[in-house]
């Protein structure tokens, strides 16, 4: 059973914040979005740019660049939201630009080659090897977590 | 005249046990394998009786009973529910749903027999 | 084996058993699809279902076990703890052995399957597995109809007195017919039990112009001569319970037993008056299932109809008087949906007359009138819609009883619990959440409120300690109360206990009401001596964060010898508030109607500053401190001259304080939408809402800002660093 599952494949979305190559599952991914101006949250931490009203629901967007030590997003109207679902929370995340869906076989996903920031590692699963070099493969629910905590 | 029945299931074997049952009674029997199918095959077949599982892929066996009632073609036709629970809850449930009667599995070859002849007047 | 539709059963188990453990395995992921919950409970569900089919008893009651998890699950009523995680791959390894073994016709050591049966019900803790139903026999449950006294049960089984029979009084609904039935067919059934007489009610229908197809206008009325029990009588109606009106009463016939002597149908009636063109039940089964409304018009006489409408059975027409208020259960979700579709319906009339009040110029009265009406049916609708939601708090407080006594035991106290205003109504989920913050609450006022026995006896108390817990409405909200009569706090000792862990500063000076809110700080622990009721971990911290996310308040009140109370103010429904716009550092932010006493904007001599970094404000005679909230909240404070604009509200703790606010845009009805369900909690505001624009909007919670006691997220406010001064004066 491994080995099949070694060779299904699954599909990415790929994007770009802060110069750098993310990607998620596309099974988290609910949405993109144009950006629209947030309602801040008090003593938010930088990489939470507040709350944005989604059909009647209230998530937060959290600044991905920031989120990893890239420096906040640079306001651009091309900037876009990725809506996904974590564990029953939908958040988005501001991005960039949203670069293509890709679809690797899990043998593809490498390991997170050992890095010096305990952040980025703890919040990323994986590479993937793509003609432009490679996309990091984000873990949601670490990125969330930390970003909670740090609000805490 | 010949009843036709129309059984929507997901399970193989339900399906074949149906299928032994009803051709031994003497009805003309169809088969789906899931709730969309089955709604597919009901506009084809015009059956004069529904048998339908609830817990399916695609669509449950109540999105098939709400597909049937309100769709525009014979909306009244008798529908039974195949449940493995015989709870007041579930039967409610089926009532309200808009369920003719219903059947608990495992369902005995006589009883589903008389049960079909009895909400259908039919044989 | 011989029989195909058991090796089909088996081929297809077989894939079943693939598809389950490729979605286990999916499972075991950090994220997973619910639809992957969904497939594998439904592999375990078919497996169940077919084993059931070849009486393969041991597959089933192991299949059924571990669907009940994974129902449990899959409804996220359980938790997909790595340890359950861990047993449903066990399981389905135990379910692939317990298949192997049907095939071979062997059965597995009872106690291998007994031990996994334990593990999936330690999946479950408290719930338990139900039984699985009876298989071998295709069952006709008994419905009972809560209708007419049943004749004596005895009487029935001496075979003698049975009752000649019964008289029925049918009446279809619309939904009758809809869902597939059709009378006659019924009768047919019902025919096959003994005698019958039937007549038909046509008083109800209309003149043909006027007859509406799709509304049944007939009943009947049945004189079923029959030695069978009620209970055959009632298994015939088993499907169309609850889709018709249905009266069965024994036959109360004044001619002598007719039992021997076979009444023709329509010829003799049983009854005194004569009946005229009675329909009797068909003698076949009709192949057609027209409504039967398309012949009422053929029988037109309408005088038959009038005496047969006399002779309703008397008792059919008592049971209909007595009859319960009718009730109709609804799927939660759906009424959560009419509550948020109401909810969006609110926000879009503010909209509208946002725009209308923008359009100044083109103002037209009427349209300014008819948004009025739009506004004041939404609120209607609103409460009705919220009405469906409300429960009594009764069950909640009767769990309450068994705390009391479960504390008294634990700390040797005698207590009982005192309440009233069970049936004060609130939203079905405050009562839920209510639950556990009350229960702790209770406990506390056993284990810390009340004194011991010694104490109480040198005080001269009873040595019955009583805890009153009551709940009543007053003005838009619900409090409820739990008051002791106990010794009151002890209040040196709990500035005491909060300096020496450093809850405030050492040399810190409180005021009473102050030291009273140390109670609901984080870490801080009342108990004296630790009992086995205090130690857990839970602080009355919990107790107001879950308060207030609920979009309530808790205060507190002792008095020293006497006892002490705690007040819970709850908003009457969690959905909608009244609130004030403001603006404060740029930012909109709405204030709850609730705790907003006046707006002032006072003279600069009104202000006074005290120390370095506070400032009170003098109003009638009081001191009040002014709290900057754009500083509390972390927002920019932009320079303000002037005289600030400020908001009187009442805190706990604090009394009364002034928010300075930039400015107020407004007064409205807003949507609480929680911050918690995708973010979590945020320090100083309760919830969120939007806006007629459909920006977001941060309600305060002006407890946490002013009094800075929100327990949660605002260090240091007992040292005065969490409340900022008004600067500028």
């Amino acid at each position: 059973m491994s080995e099949e599952n070694a060779k299904s494949e699954v599909e990415f979305v790929t994007f770009s914040a802060g110069d750098q190559s993310f990607s998620i599952e596309i099974t988290q991914v609910r949405e993109i979005r144009r950006w629209s101006p947030v309602t801040a949250l008090p003593h938010a931490p930088q990489e939470v740019l507040g709350v944005m009203n989604l059909r009647g629901s209230v998530i937060p967007i959290y600044d991905l660049a920031a989120r990893f030590g890239l420096g906040q997003t640079p306001e651009n109207p091309r900037n876009v939201i990725v809506v996904a679902m974590h564990g029953g929370q939908t958040v988005g995340l501001l991005v960039e630009a949203v670069s293509e869906i890709l679809s690797v076989s899990r043998d593809q996903i490498q390991e997170t080659p050992d890095i010096r920031s305990e952040m980025a590692r703890q919040s990323i699963t994986g590479v993937i090897p793509i003609e432009a070099g490679m996309t990091r493969v984000i873990d949601l629910g670490a990125v969330l977590h930390q970003a909670g905590r740090t609000l805490q | 005249m010949t009843l036709k029945v129309l059984a929507i299931d997901d399970s193989k074997t339900i399906r074949e046990l149906l299928r032994s049952v009803m051709e031994e009674a003497g009805f003309d029997y169809t088969s789906a394998v899931d709730g969309v199918d089955g709604v597919e095959r009901y506009a084809e077949v015009r059956p004069d009786i529904v048998i339908t599982d609830i817990n399916m892929p695609n669509m449950d066996g109540y999105g098939v009973i709400d597909a049937i009632r309100k769709g525009d073609i014979d909306n009244q036709v008798p529908i039974l529910v195949l449940t493995t629970e015989s709870g007041d809850k579930l039967k409610q449930r089926a009532r309200q749903a808009g369920a003719t009667g219903w059947i608990v599995k495992p369902f005995d070859d006589v009883s589903l027999v008389s049960v079909i002849r009895r909400v259908t007047g039919i044989g | 084996m011989g029989n195909p539709i058991l090796d089909t059963f088996f081929e297809e188990t077989e894939e079943l058993l693939e598809s389950l453990a490729e979605g286990l395995e999916s499972m075991q992921g950090a994220e997973f699809d619910k639809e992957t919950v969904n497939s594998v409970f439904r592999a375990v569900h078919s497996i169940k279902g077919g084993a059931g089919a070849f009486k393969l008893n041991e597959l089933v009651s192991f299949a059924h076990s571990f669907e009940t998890v994974l129902d449990e699950v899959r409804s996220e009523t359980l938790e997909l703890t790595p340890q359950i995680m861990h047993t449903l791959i066990r399981s389905a390894d135990h379910l692939t052995d317990l298949v192997d073994a049907a095939r071979s016709g062997r059965s597995m050591p009872e106690d291998v399957s007994a031990g996994f049966l334990s593990a999936l019900q330690a999946c479950l803790g408290e719930g338990k597995i139900e039984a699985v139903d009876a298989w071998d026999n295709f069952e006709f449950a008994a419905v009972t109809l809560d209708i007419a006294p049943i004749e004596e049960p005895g009487a029935e089984a001496e075979g003698e007195a049975a009752p000649a029979g019964f008289s029925i009084a049918f009446k279809p609904h619309a939904a009758l017919y809809a869902n597939g039935h059709e009378p006659a067919l019924l009768f047919a059934a019902l025919a096959d039990l003994g005698q019958m007489t039937t007549t038909v009610d046509l008083s109800a229908v209309p003149e043909w112009d006027d007859l509406n197809p799709t509304e049944p206008y007939l009943s009947w009325t049945i004189a079923l001569r029959t030695d069978e029990s009620e209970i055959a009588v009632q298994e015939v109606f088993e499907f169309v319970h609850g889709l018709c009106d249905l009266v069965i009463s024994p036959l109360t016939d004044p001619t002598p037993p007719a039992k021997a002597e076979p009444v023709p149908e329509a010829k003799a009636a049983p009854a005194p008056a004569p009946q005229a063109a009675a329909p009797t039940a068909p003698a076949g089964p009709s192949a057609t299932a027209e409504a039967p409304k398309a012949e009422a018009p053929t029988m037109s006489d309408r005088a038959a109809a009038a005496v047969a409408a006399l002779k309703k059975p008397e008792k059919g027409d008592d049971a209909e008087a007595k009859a319960p208020k009718a009730t109709l259960r609804v799927d939660l979700d759906r009424v959560d949906r009419l509550i948020n579709a109401v909810g969006e319906l609110i926000i879009n009339q503010a909209m509208i007359a946002q725009r209308l009040q923008d359009m100044t110029s083109t103002r037209d009265d009427d349209l300014v009138m008819h948004i009025e009406d739009y506004r004041l049916l939404a609120r209607d609708i609103q409460e009705g819609v919220m009405a469906i939601r409300a429960q009594p708090v009764k069950s909640l407080f009767q769990r309450m009883s068994r705390i009391v006594r479960e504390a008294a035991d634990a700390t040797g106290k005698m207590a009982e619990l005192v309440t009233s205003g069970e049936g004060t109504e609130v939203d079905k989920t405050v009562v839920e959440r209510l639950a556990d913050p009350l229960t702790h609450m209770i406990r506390n006022a056993v284990d810390h409120g009340l004194e011991n026995r010694e104490a109480r006896a040198a005080s001269g108390k009873p040595a019955m300690g009583t805890i009153k817990l009551s709940a009543s409405h007053r003005s838009g909200s619900v409090i409820i109360t739990v008051r002791d009569d106990g010794a009151g706090l002890n209040r040196p000792k709990i500035l005491e206990i909060a300096k020496r862990k450093n809850l405030v500063a050492q040399d810190a000076e409180l005021s009473d009401s102050e030291i009273d809110q140390l109670l609901f700080m984080p870490g801080f622990s009342t108990a004296a001596t630790v009992s086995n009721l205090s130690g857990r971990g839970v602080g009355l911290d919990v107790v107001r964060n879950a308060v207030t996310a609920l979009g309530g308040r808790i205060s507190i009140s002792t008095t020293p010898g006497q006892g002490t109370e705690f007040t819970i103010m709850l908003p009457l429904t969690l959905a909608v508030m009244d609130g004030m716009v403001v603006t404060v550092g740029g930012q909109t932010l709405v204030v709850p109607i609730t705790s907003i006493i006046e707006t002032i904007r006072p003279q600069p001599s009104d202000l006074h500053r005290i120390g370095t970094d506070e400032t009170l404000l003098s109003i009638r005679g009081r001191m009040i401190p002014v709290v900057d909230v754009s500083r509390a909240l972390g927002f920019p404070s932009p320079e303000i001259t002037g005289s600030p604009l400020l908001l009187l509200v009442e805190s706990e703790g604090l009394g009364e304080c002034a928010l300075v606010v930039d400015g107020v845009q407004d007064q409205r009805q807003v949507v609480i939408k929680s911050l918690e369900s995708n973010f979590g909690s945020v320090p100083g505001v309760s919830a969120a809402t939007v806006l007629g624009d459909g920006r977001i909007a941060l309600i305060l919670d002006p407890d946490a800002v002013a009094g800075g006691r929100s327990g949660y997220h605002m260090p240091n406010i007992l040292s005065n660093a969490g409340r900022t001064a008004y600067a500028n004066v």
